[in-house]
């Protein structure tokens, strides 16, 4: 059987879901962004997987922006963290619950 | 390039290429968000930095040389080593103890099952367009591609660069107002 759409498609499907379930179950921020850049990579898997198998390249310009647009991202999100961690001493989301009534 | 072309394209070989890459990058995914070893954040980003090498695998097999690139330099070289950056400054020491609760385990179980088969209904109905994909995500066609029709795109883009620099010095400085 030869690898085709599908196979890339399924790769990406559990990338997503991987991550996803990352996001609902680990309690560390730091985890949650990993899973975060899990999501996003899925997304590229699937995007590189349908620009190769229409045979249009545009799909891949998308997949560099989005590269570009998570590292922006990290950055911003990294010094967030940083910055919380400094003012409550705990990058865990238990203990961020001053917005709660 | 052309040799490792040829010897990509030839059949069997990228199949067999195809199910080490998956398996690896499905592996190390998951091992990033529960790894039965260790709780610690700094064996999810080395298995986070594993998962992106064998990803740009993947890309290599879809032609997307470029981008396969890209994402090593970008994701493996940059954004991992931030990540491991604040990790050494912010000391978690207390993340061992902490327990994964239930409730969180299972309402995530269940969503995650019923997102794959949304998806994998709809898999079904996607088919691919061109029999005989012939697309090289090459550096000199990305670039034209990118510097033509993608222009503004690739200008709001640098801005938003900038921007995020700014903000990220600016939230890191040592008093916040």
């Amino acid at each position: 059987m030869h690898v085709g759409l599908h196979e890339y498609l399924f790769v990406s499907i559990m990338l997503f879901c991987i991550g996803l379930l990352g996001v609902i179950l680990r309690r560390n921020l730091l985890v949650i962004y990993m899973s975060l850049e899990l999501m996003l990579n899925a997304a590229n898997l699937a995007l590189v997987t349908f620009s190769r198998f229409n045979n249009q390249l545009d799909g891949q310009v998308l997949v560099f922006f989005i590269i570009t647009v998570a590292a922006a991202e990290v950055a911003v999100g990294l010094a967030l963290i940083v910055a919380l961690f400094r003012k409550r001493r705990s990058a865990h989301v238990e203990d961020l619950t001053s917005l709660k009534l | 390039m052309d040799s490792i072309n040829q010897w990509i394209s030839s059949g069997g070989v990228a199949d067999v290429l195809f199910y080490v890459f998956a398996t690896l990058t499905i592996l190390c995914a998951v091992l990033v968000i529960v790894n039965p070893f260790s709780r610690s954040p700094v064996t999810s980003a080395m298995f986070l930095v594993l998962t992106i090498l064998s990803m740009s695998g993947l890309f290599v097999l879809l032609h997307a040389f470029f981008l396969a690139a890209v994402q090593i330099i970008v994701y493996a070289g940059a954004v991992l080593v931030l990540f491991v950056f604040v990790i050494m400054l912010l000391d978690l020491q207390e993340e061992e103890r902490r327990r994964l609760k239930l409730f969180s385990a299972v309402t995530g179980l269940i969503a995650m099952v019923s997102i794959v088969s949304a998806f994998l209904k709809s898999l079904a109905a996607v088919k691919a367009t061109a029999d005989t994909p012939q697309i090289e995500g090459d550096t000199l066609s990305l670039g034209k591609l990118l510097f033509n029709h993608y222009t503004l795109p690739f200008e709001i883009v640098s801005v938003l660069l900038l921007v995020a620099m700014i903000g990220a010095i600016l939230l890191s400085r040592k008093k916040l107002e």
